[in-house]
């Protein structure tokens, strides 16, 4: 499988998905103009996994809009189906202390998706 | 239960278009004011404007990040809906405007629409004015689910946000224009003490 690297702008998200180095990490803002062409490139790689055994995949956002908020509960869900093909997958939401909304989203992701979830405040 | 309505067509009553922007302009008190094509470039500029002077007056940092919430949703929410069927309406352009008024900040917009749409657009923004914080939360997470994102890229999610962020109910005007298309204001509140907003 391919290494998947998006470099972050002012309005769109860092991804970084690389196997090789044991680092899966989505951080930044995203608000992107068109949600599914900017994610679908994430879409393909999570399709793409394989000789994978553990994925700890990081969400670090100081912010995201609503269009982003329903793509990444559909990204989580593609994840719950890696975990259930056996990857033993954790997402880890991280959040600035002082930032309750964002702990807060976490905390409602946690309790619908069905992936264990980590949440780990910065 | 009656109170409450009349509590909102007091509330829409007293939110003219003219009446807040007199209010947002002898004091001052205007931040920004954008009118015209909106896009992701306007938006992020209008975004970062406000964030230097933000941080230039050392706002609070949760009231801000509302702010921030709110301006993205109702900015982004101009570029899908500023034309009327894809037809620019060249006398009544959006508009955008940021202000403050007593101890509130009020995110301000206003585009043409089509007529017909407006009991949709009005019938959500009444459900989420009714919902306090628990509501809403309920909503926003049930709504999540159901969505689909939109031919616009939308998620359908907006008012919900926008409700949730600022904390006040989400004021709105609709003003015809001709017989097919009217101009549809709306007004967020972000109150200036975080805690207000709880």
């Amino acid at each position: 499988m391919e290494t998947l690297i998006i470099q972050g702008t002012e309005d769109t998200p860092t991804v970084v998905l690389d196997a090789a180095n044991n680092k899966y990490e989505i951080s930044g803002r995203s608000l992107p103009e068109d949600v599914t062409a900017f994610y679908k490139p994430v879409f393909d790689w999570i399709a793409s996994v394989s000789g994978v055994s553990k994925l700890d995949f990081h969400i670090k956002l100081e912010y995201f809009n609503t269009a982003s908020s329903k793509i990444l509960l559909d990204i989580f869900s593609k994840l719950e189906t890696l975990k259930e093909n056996g990857i033993d997958v954790t997402i880890v939401w991280n959040f600035s202390e002082d930032d309750e909304d964002m702990q807060e989203a976490g905390e409602e992701y946690s309790e619908l998706v069905e992936v264990p979830f980590k949440l780990v405040s910065f | 239960m009656l109170e409450q309505e009349n509590n909102f067509r007091a509330v829409n009553e007293r939110m003219t278009f003219i009446y807040e922007l007199h209010n947002l302009m002898k004091d001052n008190n205007v931040i920004l004011i954008y009118e015209g094509f909106f896009s992701q470039e306007i938006t992020k500029s209008v975004l970062l404007m406000t964030e230097r002077k933000f941080d230039a007056e050392g706002l609070d940092s949760s009231v801000k990040k509302k702010i921030f919430n709110v301006m993205v949703e109702v900015l982004q929410n101009i570029c899908k809906h500023q034309f009327v069927e894809d037809q620019e309406i060249p006398d009544n352009p959006a508009i955008f405007m940021i202000g403050i008024v007593d101890n509130d900040y009020m995110i301000i917009s206003g585009n043409p629409l089509l007529t017909s749409v407006i009991d949709k657009i009005q019938s959500r923004i009444d459900k989420v004015n009714t919902l306090d914080k628990d509501g809403l939360k309920a909503l926003y997470k049930e709504a999540r689910i159901a969505s689909q994102i939109s031919e616009v890229g939308g998620a359908g999610l907006g008012f919900i946000d926008i409700a949730r962020k600022s904390g006040n109910q989400i004021e709105y005007r609709f003003e015809p224009i001709n017989d097919k298309v009217s101009y549809y204001t709306m007004c967020a509140r972000v109150s200036r003490n975080a805690s207000e907003s709880e």
